[in-house]
């Protein structure tokens, strides 16, 4: 083995000693030690779902970007020009200033379309990564005090990306996103009373007016990157004064959060991640393409292409208008399209609505004013995983409906039956879903309270001197044991009162009811951690030596099924 | 919250102790210098790999012709996109490598500490905001926060107003371009119609022969954004049916030519334009949201989210034996609008 050199202190080094004068004058003058000392080896706990946040992070920059880039060419202009490019086929045709420049992006600027598809498949990548990120959240209650604020920032930047992605998938002006505009225009008019003022105000006139790309093109490269930079900010911020959550282990409590320091593994790990995320996307925009705008044409009014769709984000949506019923009715001597607002406009505000309302009804119900630094099992929280699941499901027969004509013309259906199982789907299936996932969740909860009073199942089949068979088991060990233990108990619940002590009835007490009532919904069938009591009871059963020809030792963890030693 | 304390209180003792952190498990770059030496190189290959891949797409860029291709690829944006993000790659799991193998792979444990201020800072800023607010005299003086309020609230009449001329007020939107006498014409080639040229199941996608009309300089009537939004309107299919099948409204009777039928292509859920056409059953489906009319009878809404069926146009033959309309659209085009009801009601008067 050879020896390394010593670390010498930077401030020591040749370079270190150039350096010292400039950062010298800088700290003079913004102080920057103080912001440093605290932040430098700031602690971030590891987990692999703590990544999903990070690709949201990095493929927002990658589009900032790529954006850049795309925004030296494009055109945001509608007005009509003649085609004279290096895509024959179009060549004469009449388009507007708009696509003519996506052309020229796609087909004359070198690397071009490259950064053409790596900007929409970073999209793509954008909302997924968000949603997944949203969801992990979710199922692990990392949400809960006191985070409530943080989750209702990453709800307006779900929205928020919502929005920009449709806004930029609508700039090319090719035929695809024309009918993309042609259907928000139909959505606008569908606003009760004001409809047409909304349309008109929005549009510049009649659809499609003149004006509807160079005021999205506003809104895509200015306003909305800037509210997501900004809660981005917000959120980034908050996730330092919180200090990340971190799941229950040996050493990692409520109290504390374990993990490697920000300078040098996580700024590295995080930066480097960076790196993946882009050269990823690349490779996707090298080998996959995405929305071809040639093949579609520049947009026409008067046509349109079988097998329309939006950006899979806006599937749930799309979806949802297929299979509303053609309500439509006239009073007040007003038309009301219910077919296209509840849909449309209602349905986005519910599940938003829902969103940033459950952690505030979950702490109402529970009555739980802790602070919750540990992540919960998405099995030791039924109900909210049974909501969680359910909802998913609800979204997915909306995302399914969106695809009805594309599922009819691959699997040789009828559109039609399609339509009707997604309209009945909507409603039963998650119904379904929260029944199935609470009971699965219980079940699991029973088994971890098993593999505590009984011991995990070694794979050693031992016989009896009666010639009995049976699976040996053995003590988890302890470190193992704490992880499934390290969670919140179910509490007890009791009957609100509804009468104070002269038998006056209690204010609130309607309130108190309902609470009660939904606590009891919420905590149905739960199964708390075993007791100390349980735990001391256990110990003796798998104490007993009495019985077994061997003594594992201390080293043993568990055979498989094929005699491989394994390790918990 | 008193019912969490209590939770707390009732709440038996934790089952198992805390163990406290693992042990520290060293990794074989720790223990063996060699294999931290390989660990090295490899990382530093990655790096150079980057490099080489970066020089890599330069070349591509002075060598590749656009119009080349390499396994059926787009050369340049395969040759553009393999070296770019390959090596960015590379820089990435590079310089994750180094984290996970060389860096230090000691945890460290940081102590957490309430989201909430601490309550001395909240009673100091109390008497902030107390001295501030009374200094401010606010308390005695409240025709100033009341006035001040006032104009604040009449700085949004101006916001309001900038925002009038983003649009023109909505005018009538119930008209089209159709009118009495003008030909149904093909719509990529601006050709007139005659019953003879379409058979039985035939749909033909067609236009108002306006859009196609020149003016006295050769300059089109019709053109540019005013094309667009009225083609959003006017635009028609004609189908020809066996006039046995056609199952006319009171008042239709006379609206076809020998089962030769037109109605609007818009859709009047959201204004997608219709043209998925099934001959055996007269049904025409709108490839957007499905909704499906009968075009055998006067376009009536069989599935779907649509509610109004599709406006049908009255259909003549002029002298030359061309099809032409006999007056524009009875029934209000495109997507339901709040006025639409009213709007309908002044159509049908005539007005």
């Amino acid at each position: 083995m050879t020896t390394t050199p010593e670390y010498t202190d930077i401030e020591k080094t040749p370079g270190g000693q150039k350096l010292a004068g400039p950062v010298g004058w800088l700290d003079e003058r913004l102080g920057l030690a103080g912001m440093a000392k605290k932040n430098l080896r700031k602690v971030f706990p590891e987990h692999w779902s703590f990544m999903l946040g990070e690709i949201a992070l990095w493929s927002f920059v990658v589009l900032l970007i790529t954006g850049v880039f795309l925004t030296f060419w494009y055109q945001p202009s509608m007005a009509e020009v003649e085609y004279h490019g290096a895509y024959t086929p179009l060549n004469g045709l009449e388009m507007s200033s708009a696509y003519e420049s996506t052309l020229k992006i796609s087909f004359e600027i070198r690397g071009g379309l490259l950064i053409r598809q790596i900007h929409h498949w970073a999209a793509a990548l954008f909302i997924a990564a968000m949603i997944a990120h949203m969801l992990r959240v979710f199922f692990t209650g990392a949400y809960r005090k006191p985070r409530e604020i943080n989750w209702t920032i990453g709800l307006g930047l779900l929205t928020l990306g919502l929005v920009e992605g449709f806004a930029g998938y609508s700039l090319p002006d090719d035929l695809l996103s024309g009918t993309g505009l042609r259907f928000v225009d139909g959505l606008l008019r569908s606003i009760p009373i004001v409809g047409s003022y909304i349309e008109f105000f929005v549009f510049g006139g009649e659809f499609p007016g003149d004006e509807i790309i160079p005021r999205l093109y506003m809104a895509h490269i200015l306003l909305i990157p800037a509210l997501i930079l900004g809660l981005i900010a917000a959120h980034m911020l908050l996730l330092v004064y919180h200090k990340h959550t971190q799941w229950p282990g040996a050493g990692r409590t409520n109290d504390n959060v374990v993990g490697y320091p920000m300078l040098p593994v996580y700024a590295a790990k995080a930066g480097g991640f960076f790196f993946v995320v882009f050269g990823f996307t690349a490779l996707m925009g090298a080998f996959l393409q995405i929305n071809p705008i040639w093949a579609y044409g520049p947009y026409n009014p008067s046509e349109v292409t079988a097998g329309s769709q939006p950006d899979w984000y806006m599937g749930f949506v799309e979806g949802a208008v297929r299979i509303m019923p053609n309500w439509e009715s006239t009073f007040f001597n007003y038309t009301w399209s219910w077919n296209v607002f509840i849909p449309g406009v209602m349905l986005m505000g519910l599940m938003f609505g829902a969103l940033g309302a459950w952690p505030f009804i979950e702490r109402w119900i529970s009555g739980d004013d802790r602070e919750h630094h540990l992540l919960e099992r998405p099995r030791d929280a039924p109900v909210r995983t049974a909501f969680g699941v359910a909802g998913m499901s609800c979204y997915g027969m909306f995302w399914i409906a969106g695809g009805n004509d594309i599922i009819a013309t691959q699997f040789h259906t009828d559109i039609y039956t399609i339509t009707w199982i997604c309209r009945i789907g909507v409603f039963v299936v998650p119904i379904l879903a929260f029944i199935i996932t609470k009971r699965l969740c219980i079940s699991l909860q029973r088994k971890d309270f098993q593999t505590i009073e009984h011991g995990y199942e070694t794979g050693i089949i031992e016989r009896t001197p009666e010639g009995g068979y049976s699976e040996r088991h053995a003590p988890l060990p302890v470190a193992e044991q704490y992880k499934l233990t390290a969670r919140q108990r179910v509490p007890q619940l009791e009957a609100p009162t509804t009468t104070d002590d002269n038998g006056v009835p209690a204010p609130h007490g309607r309130k108190a009811r309902l609470r009660a009532w939904m606590a009891e919904f919420y905590f149905d069938g739960a199964v708390d951690k075993p007791t100390t009591h349980d735990v001391e009871h256990a110990n003796e059963h798998l104490g007993e030596h009495e019985g077994h020809p061997v003594p594992l030792g201390e080293e043993f963890q568990g055979v498989s099924e094929t005699g491989i030693p394994r390790v918990h | 919250m008193s019912d969490s304390h209590d939770i707390e209180k009732k709440a038996p003792e934790e089952p198992i102790d805390n163990p406290g952190l693992p042990e520290h498990l060293w990794r074989p770059q720790d223990v063996d210098e060699s294999q931290a030496r390989r660990t090295e190189r490899q990382i530093s290959a990655m790096f150079l790999g980057a490099a080489g891949l970066f020089v890599a797409f330069c070349v591509v860029y002075l060598t590749v012709d656009a119009d080349q291709t390499i396994f059926g690829w787009h050369a340049q944006n395969f040759g553009f996109g393999f070296t770019l993000g390959l090596g960015l790659l590379l820089i990435g799991v590079g310089i994750i490598q180094w984290a996970k193998k060389l860096m230090g792979d000691h945890e460290i444990v940081e102590m957490r500490h309430p989201a909430k201020s601490s309550d001395d800072d909240r009673a100091a800023v109390m008497k902030d905001i107390n001295a501030g607010l009374n200094e401010s005299n606010l308390g005695r003086r409240p025709m100033i926060a009341r006035t001040l309020g006032v104009s604040l609230a009449a700085l949004g009449l101006p916001s309001i107003f900038l925002l009038r001329d983003l649009g023109p007020l909505p005018h009538s939107q119930r008209t089209t371009v159709w009118k009495k006498g003008m030909r149904v014409v093909v719509d990529v080639t601006g050709e007139p119609i005659k019953p003879s040229d379409l058979r039985v199941g035939d749909l033909v996608n067609a236009e108002p022969a306006i859009f196609f009309e020149e003016d006295e300089n050769g300059e089109r009537v019709v053109s540019g954004h005013d094309l667009l939004a009225a083609k959003s309107k006017a635009a028609v299919i004609v189908v020809r049916m066996r006039p046995e099948s056609i199952r006319p409204s009171k008042g239709r009777e006379n609206w076809g030519i020998d089962g030769i039928l037109c109605y609007s292509k818009i859709c009047t859920h959201v204004g997608c334009p219709i043209s998925l056409w099934e001959q055996q059953t007269h049904h025409l489906l709108c490839p957007c949201h499905q909704s499906t009319f009968d075009l055998a009878d006067n376009g009536k809404v069989v599935f779907g989210p649509a509610h109004r069926p599709l406006p049908q146009l009255p259909l003549a033959l002029d002298d030359e034996g061309y099809l032409v309309a006999v007056s524009d659209f009875p029934e209000i085009i495109a997507p339901s609008y709040p006025e639409l009801a009213r709007d309908q009601k002044k159509l049908d008067k005539g007005e």
